[in-house]
């Protein structure tokens, strides 16, 4: 099993999540988009970890996991106080926020 | 052979979980399906003879992150009904279509012309021992700067989805309000 394989898995993970964050209108879905995102860099950052075998590398997922789980948490508080202001979630209409 | 197979098994279930993750219509659908993917990330990492990382994954993703999205679209909730419409008009949707896949080709392109990627040869990875070394060791400072950032996000969540107002009042009002 050669490298290309898993890289080319993470970037079509991370393409679909692309796809997902322009698409989506709820700021839940987004943040779900995002989190495909990150999971397709770490498949990137372990295969490369695979095949240099530098403990480094696998260090640098580690990071990825615990800033997308600071992102995430930071997120859904966004999101909280969002849905409390406007009753609703959705980005696109989310213009009040501007004031 | 086998390892062919397992890694087709994993690219199916990842990319097919990943997708509905994007489309799929209902939210707590699509917070399942991202379980399914994260679950089989770590299986991935577990081929890749990162067990420890897909422990990690299994424990922080498929346990915290998803009960917390679960949490937030439960108290996010339109009361009585579904929530917002989901879906982008469909000119939005064919440019979102067309920048990822020619983002894909761009990597693609680029991952099959690097000279010399197909000849990597698999090392021995890094197991939790190394690892812990690496990390209270080589890079003890960014492991502080890590947990530095962690307990600021924690408190900025905190601060941020506080409830201002512990009287009843309408959220609306606290929107226009701003110093309620």
């Amino acid at each position: 099993m050669t490298i290309t394989g898993y890289l080319l898995l993470g970037a079509a993970l991370f393409c679909l999540g692309i796809y997902g964050v322009l698409t989506r209108r709820t700021a839940i879905g987004i943040l779900l988009s995002i989190e495909v995102m990150a999971n397709a860099v770490n498949i990137n950052l372990v295969s490369f970890a695979r095949y240099s075998g530098s403990a480094a590398t696998e260090l640098f997922a580690v990071f990825v996991m615990a800033l997308t789980v600071a992102e995430v948490v930071v997120g859904l508080a966004l999101v909280i106080l969002v849905y409390r202001a406007l009753s609703h979630t959705n980005l696109d209409e989310a213009q009040r926020l501007r004031h | 052979m086998l390892q062919y197979l397992v890694f087709a098994l994993i690219a199916a279930v990842g990319l097919l979980s990943a997708l509905a993750v994007v489309v799929w219509p209902n939210l707590i659908h699509c917070v399942l399906w991202l379980a399914l993917l994260l679950l089989d990330t770590a299986a991935a990492y577990v081929v890749l003879d990162a067990p420890f990382l897909g422990a990690i994954q299994v424990m922080l993703y498929a346990g915290g992150v998803v009960t917390l999205m679960l949490f937030a679209i439960m108290l996010t909730r339109r009361k009585g009904g579904v929530a917002v419409k989901n879906e982008s008009d469909p000119a939005r949707r064919w440019t979102a279509l067309g920048l990822a896949s020619g983002l894909f080709g761009l990597m693609a392109w680029a991952i099959l012309t690097t000279p010399g990627l197909a000849d990597a040869r698999e090392q021995p990875q890094a197991q939790a021992r190394e690892l812990a070394r690496a990390f209270l060791g080589e890079h003890v400072l960014s492991f502080e700067v890590l947990s530095i950032l962690l307990l600021a996000a924690t408190v900025g969540a905190i601060v941020i989805a506080r409830r201002r107002d512990f009287v009843g009042s309408d959220p609306p009002n606290v929107a226009q309000g701003g110093k309620s």
